[in-house]
């Protein structure tokens, strides 16, 4: 009991230094930690790729690296990036960091099968660093068939089993977020006082509990096929491959929100307490949350309106489609009306969410533009879709993640960071972002294919500023990994709460504890109860 | 006295929240395993729907009694599986014993008599792939309903493998007394597992023996 007590009164981060103290800890605070450190090298992996694609896209010619190589690059590109970096990003780091807190728990419903999250992951990324090592995959992180089955020399079993694995770790991360929030919040935090943030997670988790089998299946198939010869996509025996694309749309349209929900509820936090305001309907955001996961388990058709799919079938996918964009648009609506009247401050973490809105606003708008089945047949395989993509992934969704590390960081580690750098990257990767890909959806328009390592002279123009815009990039993601750096030697202390914000994150020491609470709390409000600043 | 407090975790507050969200934990897991195989039962509907006739005539040939019997015995098994939880809540610790090893041995009755079955029609011809029965070749669809059966019946098989390994696990814990009539929540998501297993093949057996013989 004692020992207990004394625990409690430690930070977490000092509860313990040795290296196997971290490896086989079960806190929820540091498996997220090891869990950022991990998918912050699998995205400057993928950053590597994408990199090495804008270099050789600056040229019309295929000058730089082979047609080969470049199949190889893109297919490592997405797939480290959606299952490597995306998909765990925002659940894995600050869902399992916060989750636990915001409901008022000492930690997740089961911290050993978080800490195996952690470990499965890693077994997977390990498959695909051996993959890029044995000679990369050539598919497209897609695999679509006959080709990943039948034609493809290159390693498609090796990187589908790391996908394959790494899946079981999403699967393992939402079951706990599930479990947890349903029997682990405090007294008096019932469904409704819950943080936007948390019922962003719950709604990710159902997703990935409910899709990622799937995928895991379609997977296995693949490999089946590959290996045994037997056909079960191959037209040659009777199979289907747009049954191929059906089952793998079905997790990889979710996976979508697999990405953008955390977000979503990331960016209601800052928002909110950047405009010292209450959030704005926060009923209709719940509904919102709740009807994005559901509609978005019904869209998947969209990826095939010119792959076969009966005109029956791409008119309701269409109109799906459509309708997910509904609850998106009452959420950028209530984020508006939050900061309406609101007493505004731009700190690092309100310019990424501000950015993410007209990011998303942009992505999810193009959005329609694909729905549309006439437009889509325009549209489709051309970098039109890369753009609008692009703009949910990483002006989306990363946006946010940045935004949520720099709103949490005093939280977890304890330390400040140099505020005036912070929101001189914000705006250098806002504007780099939008220089990267603005283009994209310029030469999608004029019908430049994707997947191509040269394309014809008059997409120069633009391709060269995408280029430009992606050396901005690149560089504003490496300011933060420097300011945050110092921080951790050379930053100043935090206190418990810097940003003066409401939740119970807020009320315990930074760095928290290791059992996070001293005494389990009493909620007793709705969230979010912030007011403008009396100065107006 | 072994109690459900005893094995209460730090992160819970009482043992009934323990006990709840292993369940719901079980619960979740279950309803993945349900959408696992749902991918597969998807593909089955699909190809069934364009080859009808290759899928009848490709049913006639798997094995309805070895079927049959399959089903009675994994039918048999999650009974014993009840009757063991139904034993432990009575606190007869022997009982117990003896209803979780009976639902091991149904199990790996079914896995063995699903084994010569397999064998038995790697002799007629029926795996697919270069020695696929030419005759049967003929029709399209009758190799998918074969490539179909292999890949869902052995999933299920490698299910039943699992909780037999699990079982025999309870098993030792209920002979060393881990269990008692107050906490016996691992025995109990072990049965849900093992009534899953046997509700998924409540569906594999009409899909693949009964689909002309109706």
């Amino acid at each position: 009991m004692t020992q207990a007590r004394t625990a409690m009164a430690r930070s977490y981060l000092s509860d313990g230094t040795t290296i196997r103290s971290w490896l086989t800890t079960s806190d929820h605070k540091r498996i997220a930690i090891m869990f950022s450190i991990a998918i912050t090298a699998f995205f400057f992996i993928g950053g590597l790729a994408a990199t090495l694609i804008r270099i050789e896209l600056a040229t019309p010619q295929g000058d730089v690296v082979s047609a080969e190589t470049y199949n190889k690059l893109f297919t490592l590109h997405g797939i480290v990036m959606v299952w490597f970096f995306l998909i765990p990003s925002i659940p894995t780091t600050l869902g399992n960091f916060l989750l636990p807190i915001m409901v008022g728990a000492r930690d997740l419903a089961f911290p050993r099968l978080n800490l195996a999250s952690l470990y499965i992951y890693i077994l997977g990324g390990i498959f695909t660093i051996v993959t890029v090592i044995a000679g990369g995959v050539d598919t497209g992180w897609t695999f679509y068939t006959p080709y990943s089955t039948m034609f493809s020399n290159s390693y498609v079993l090796l990187a589908a089993a790391g996908v394959f694995i790494v899946g079981f770790s999403s699967i393992f991360t939402g079951l706990n977020f599930i479990v947890t929030v349903h029997t682990m919040r405090a007294p008096g935090m019932t469904w409704f006082r819950l943080p936007l943030f948390v019922w962003a997670m719950y709604s990710t988790s159902i997703v990935m509990v409910l899709a990622t089998p799937v995928l895991a299946m379609t997977l296995a198939l693949i490999g089946i096929e590959r290996i045994a010869g037997i056909g079960f996509f191959d037209p040659a025996l009777g199979g289907d491959p747009v049954l191929f694309q059906h089952l793998f749309w079905f997790y990889s349209h979710p996976a979508v929100y697999i990405m953008v929900l955390p977000a979503m509820g990331v960016v209601s936090e800052i928002i909110t307490c950047f405009a010292r305001k209450r959030i704005f309907g926060y009923r209709f955001m719940v509904y919102a949350i709740a009807a994005i996961a559901v509609i978005g388990f019904l869209v998947w058709g969209h990826h095939m309106f010119v792959a076969g799919e009966s005109m029956y079938a791409g008119l309701v996918f269409s109109l799906l489609s459509f309708l997910v964009a509904v609850p998106s648009a009452i959420k950028v609506f209530n984020w508006t009306a939050t900061l309406y009247k609101g007493s505004i401050s731009f700190d690092a973490p309100m310019l990424y969410a501000l950015g993410f809105v007209g990011l998303f606003l942009i992505g999810g708008l193009t959005g329609l533009f694909l729905a549309a089945t006439a437009v889509d047949v325009h549209l489709t395989q051309t970098y039109f879709v890369v753009a609008h993509f692009h703009y949910i992934m990483v002006g989306g969704a990363v946006m946010a993640y940045l935004g949520g590390i720099h709103y949490w960081w005093p939280k977890i580690t304890g330390k400040l960071y140099r505020e005036g750098i912070a929101q001189a990257a914000a705006v250098l990767m806002f504007f780099g972002f939008n220089l990267t890909f603005f283009p994209q959806f310029l030469l999608g328009y004029l019908g430049m294919p994707r997947r191509y390592h040269e394309y014809a002279d008059r997409f120069q123009m633009l391709n060269v500023l995408s280029s430009a815009g992606a050396v901005v990039l690149a560089l504003a993601y490496l300011i933060p990994l420097t300011y945050f750096t110092w921080s951790l030697f050379r930053g100043e202390r935090a206190p418990a709460n810097p940003w003066r914000a409401t939740g119970l994150e807020w009320t315990i020491p930074s760095p928290p504890p290791t059992h996070n609470f001293t005494h389990t709390p009493q909620i007793s409000d709705e969230p979010y109860a912030y007011a403008p600043d009396s100065r107006e | 006295m072994n109690t459900a407090a005893q094995h209460l975790q730090e992160q819970f507050d009482t043992s009934r929240q323990q006990i709840k969200a292993a369940k719901l934990g079980m619960w979740t897991f279950l309803a993945t395993e349900v959408v696992l195989f749902g991918a597969l039962f998807c593909a089955y509907a699909f190809y069934r729907y364009v080859f009808p006739q290759g899928y009848a005539l490709a049913s006639k040939h798997t094995d309805f009694a070895l079927g049959t019997i399959e089903t009675a015995i994994l039918l048999t098994s999650s009974l014993t599986m009840a009757l063991a939880i139904r034993a432990t809540r009575l606190a007869q610790r022997k009982a117990t014993v003896y209803f979780l090893a009976a639902t091991a041995i149904l199990g790996a009755a079914f896995i063995g008599i699903h084994a010569t079955e397999y064998l038995q029609e790697w002799h007629e011809h029926l795996w697919p792939g270069k020695h696929f029965d030419e005759s049967l070749r003929g029709v399209n669809g009758t190799e998918m309903f074969f490539t179909l059966y292999y890949v869902m019946t052995c999933l299920h098989g490698l299910h039943v493998t699992i909780g037999i390994g699990v079982l025999v696990v309870l098993a030792v814990l209920s002979f060393r007394g881990r269990f008692t009539a107050g906490y016996y929540t691992p025995l109990e998501l072990g049965g849900l597992y093992w009534h899953l297993v046997d509700i998924v093949w409540i569906f594999l057996y009409p899909l693949f023996y009964l689909v002309s013989r109706t």
